[in-house]
Formats: structure tokens, sequence, C-alpha cells
């Protein structure tokens, strides 16, 4: 088994085809996305291929030390940054063809028109154990 | 026996084993373990004397407690503490006190609360608060250490007590433990212990809000306004209860915020109809809430009863002396110009507001408010 993480950018990721600020959908395609999404966690629970998942919210500021004594420097809210993380997905599965087939089902949730969003996620893998028998 | 009775008894066995000299952190251990016996074994087989029961079994856990660690140290001595007396007085008060104690920090508090005071254990703890089982109990362990020296019968403060229940209430559910059912039980527990018309404010407070709670979310989790809400769903059995104690609490003449906060909510209750709410009664108690409390958060709300009392515009003038910075004041703005009949504007604000929200059923909420409002005219730019 390896973990992945599907991350999913407010900013920064290439456009997705079915570009619609969420604002221009109908009520019931806001209701049908989210419920795709809840299932698309829900069927990863029942298959044990589920570890977390989280939102962020759209703002946060960068921190810093800034020496013995004195106060942390902060910069932001980072309004400006061309990256913006808005949440992940972890997942353990068996394969990285595994994790590429579940990053492009969640990619497909419906967005405007009920047509999929085919937004970019990122799909990062964990560093593993060392494993215990080397030869 | 079920399993929330079992735990109501978890405060006056605590103070019995602290009472007969056990200290507070391993008599706490020791409770704990009884309760986890107790609803194993007792539906099976029920005591005739269930806190005489679970006094015997707690004691003897903590005797084996401290026998073992007594000869983990290798001591030559006798430590084991002596068996004395069943007394009579009850000290789940003095168990509150403790561990909302003014030394914790909110979040040490509520864990030790639901812990030592409502038995709860720490697995389940950390799974209403969605952290690790090793985490909250370290939390918990620590929150023991540092009370650890309060001496057991010092008076407390009602009001830290009532602040940690509060917070309790507001973390809703999640997981298997209702923590808001959790709150309601532990904050009756608090009233037949100490009169206090505070104490009361805030159970009337909780029963008045959790009687809404199956008309606030849509069968897809979205959250439903007020206004909008099944009136025919809301618990009037609770109401009137929540109604009753806040009376009680109200004629004894020393208002506090919660109960302020719950005459707000019985208004709302009280009303057949969105429409036939009584706004200017409840502005009239936002004031008396801002008298005591001088919170910016009780002026936003008090913005909105305006303009439901005198029309949208009093609302947004109501508005514009407070800070836009605010939390929810976006929100709220948005809410005020659609009431305005500037729908454009309305719509873009409610965009902007589901950015700042800081949960994600609100922004969600939001979202729909700005799609509904941008179905209706030209998309807004």
């Amino acid at each position: 088994m390896a973990k992945y993480l599907l991350l999913k950018h407010y900013r920064g990721a290439p456009a997705p085809v079915n570009n619609v600020p969420m604002d221009q959908w109908t009520p019931d395609e806001i209701s049908a996305h989210i419920q795709y999404m809840n299932d698309f966690a829900d069927k990863l629970k029942d298959t044990g291929e589920f570890v977390d998942g989280q939102a962020l919210e759209m703002t946060g500021a960068w921190v810093r030390y800034d020496g013995e004594g004195k106060p942390p420097v902060t910069d932001g809210p980072f309004a400006e940054t061309k990256d913006l993380i808005a949440g992940w997905m972890i997942i353990d599965v068996d394969s990285y063809e595994r994790a590429v087939t579940l990053a492009g089902e969640l990619s497909a949730a419906p967005g405007k028109d009920g047509k999929p969003i085919h937004e970019w996620l990122e799909v990062r893998p964990f560093y593993g154990n060392a494993p215990t028998i080397t030869e | 026996m079920e399993e929330a009775l079992i735990r109501s008894l978890t405060p006056a066995v605590l103070g019995i084993l602290v009472r007969r000299g056990a200290d507070f952190a391993a008599a706490e251990d020791a409770v704990q373990d009884a309760l986890v016996e107790a609803i194993r074994v007792w539906p099976e087989d029920p005591p005739r004397d269930p806190k005489g029961w679970l006094v015997t079994a707690a004691w003897r856990k903590f005797i084996d407690a401290t026998r073992a660690e007594t000869a983990r140290k290798r001591r030559e001595e006798h430590t084991e503490p002596e068996q004395g007396p069943v007394p009579d007085t009850d000290d789940t008060l003095q168990l509150y006190f403790l561990c909302a104690h003014p030394k914790l920090t909110p979040s040490s508090a509520v864990a030790l609360t639901l812990r030592a005071v409502g038995g709860l254990t720490t697995r389940q703890i950390a799974q209403a608060y969605l952290v690790p089982e090793a985490t909250m109990a370290q939390r918990i362990s620590r929150a023991k250490k540092t009370v650890g020296d309060v001496r057991f019968d010092q008076p407390g403060d009602v009001a830290t007590v009532l602040r940690v229940l509060y917070l309790v209430f507001n973390e809703g559910y999640s997981g298997d433990v209702d923590l808001a059912a959790e709150a309601i039980r532990l904050t009756r527990q608090l009233a037949t212990v100490i009169d206090h018309p505070e104490v009361a404010g805030l159970l009337a407070l909780m029963l008045l809000h959790h009687a809404r709670r199956a008309s606030r979310t849509a069968k897809d989790g979205s959250l439903i306004a007020l206004a909008e809400q099944d009136r025919a769903k809301w618990d009037t059995r609770l109401i009137a209860q929540g109604v009753e104690i806040l009376q009680n609490a109200l004629a004894k003449d020393q208002l506090g915020e919660f109960q302020a906060q719950a005459a707000i909510a019985a208004l709302h209750a009280d009303a057949p109809k969105a429409e036939e709410t009584d706004w200017v009664q409840i502005v009239e108690w936002y004031d008396e809430l801002a008298n005591l409390t001088d919170s910016p958060i009780v002026r936003l709300n008090r913005a909105v009863a305006v303009a439901e009392a005198d029309g949208p515009r009093a609302g947004l003038k109501a508005l514009s002396q407070l800070d836009p910075e605010l939390p929810r004041y976006t929100a709220v703005a948005a809410y005020l110009h659609e009431r305005d009949g500037d729908e454009r504007t309305a719509a873009g604000l409610y965009v902007e507001a589901a950015g700042k929200a800081s949960n994600l059923a609100e922004r969600e909420y939001l979202t729909r408010q700005a799609a509904r409002l941008n179905r209706k005219g030209p998309p807004h730019q």
C-alpha cells in the first residue's frame, strides 16, 4: 500500500474545462456537486482506501521566526499568492495507477449544466517506510 | 440502564473517591475504568445500588493501581490510602468548577469536563473533536496535572463552567457522540446542584436551539435559514421546557447574557410563522444583550433584527456603524441589500462572504444565495 495526496487548488492549477464559478450554477447543480464529493469519500471508506479529507479556508498568512525575543513576522493574508490550496484527500492504495484513476474520478465531479468540471488535481506520493527486508 | 444514565453517576462517584483521600488524577482513571466495566456488565446484571456498585468498583481499581504503582517504585512503605466512610456531601458542583478551572485552556477544560464529569471515554472525546486518541489522552492527562494542586473545596466561578458547557454545545455532533445532547445533559445536571439564573438561562438557550435541530439542515446536509425552516419539525416539548425554565430564571431579576440570548431564541420559537416574529421585542433584547456583553457580534445580529423591525434601510444604517472586518459582516450586508431590493449588489456580497466563511456549510449556503440571485438577473461581474 502507498499513500497519495490528492490536492485541490483554489488558484495555481491549470484552468478546468468546465470553468464556470459556482455562484453561476443553479442550486441543484451545487447540490449535485456536493453529493458527488461526499459519495466519492464514502466509496473510498467502503473500499478501505480513505485516510483523510479536509477543506481549507481561502485565507491565511505567511509566518517566520524573527529572532530571539521577537514575535514572529507575518505576511498576508496571502491575497496575491499565485498558488492557493483549497483542500486535500489522502488515500492509501495499491498502486500509482489506482491513485491516478481515483483522482480522475474525483475531477469528474459535476459542475455547470451537470457536466464534469474536469478540474486539475495534483497527485503527490508520500515517502514510504524503509523496508525491513532489503536483500 | 442506558449508558447516559450510568455516566450521570460519574461526578458523584469521583467526588467520593477524592473525599476518601484519593488524588484527583488517579481517582478519575479509576472511575473511568469502573464506568467501562459497568457499561459492559450492567445490561446483563443490573445492580440494586448503582452508585454503591460504582464506588466499590472504582475504589478497588484505585487500590489496584496504587499497589501496582507502589510495587513498580519498589517502595517498602505502605502508601495505600485508608478507605474512609462514604460521605453524604455531593461534590458534583466542585467537580464542575475543577474541570473548568481558569488555569486550564478552553480546549483542556472541555476535554476534562467531558471525561471527569461526563464520563465519556478518551476515545469518544477524540472522535467527537476529530483528533487522534493519543492527542486527546495527552490533553486530558496534562489538564489533570494542571489542576492537581487545586484544593477541592475552593469555591469556583459558575461563569467559567457555563462557558465550557456553551463551547461543548456549539460543537454540535460528529461521529458517535452527540455533543449538543451531552452539553444539555451536563447543564441539566449542573442545574440540579446549583440554583443560578444564568445556569437556567444557558439550559433554556440550549433547549430552544436543540428544538430546532431537525429543521436546520436539508437532506443533502445544506443549511436552512431560520425563516425558511419547516416549523412543524420543531420540538414543541423542548420549546415548552426551555420557555418555562427561562421564565423562572427571569423572575429572579438577575439578568445575564445567557438569559437574554435564550429570550431571543424563545421569541423566535414562539412565532408560528417567520413573518409573525416579534422583531421589535427581539431588538429590545439585543439592546439588553449589548449592555451586558458589549460584543460587536451582538451588534451585528442586532442590525439584522433592526432591519426586520424597521426596514432594511434602518438595518443598513445600524450595520454602517460596525467594523467591516467582523466575522459574517459581509454575509449580513448581502442579506440586507437583498432585502432592500438591490439584488445585484447582494449577489456580489454573497460571493465575497462565501470566500470569508469559516465553515463549509456556511460557505455552501452563501454560494447558493449568490447562485439563486444570479439565476434571477444578469450575472454579476
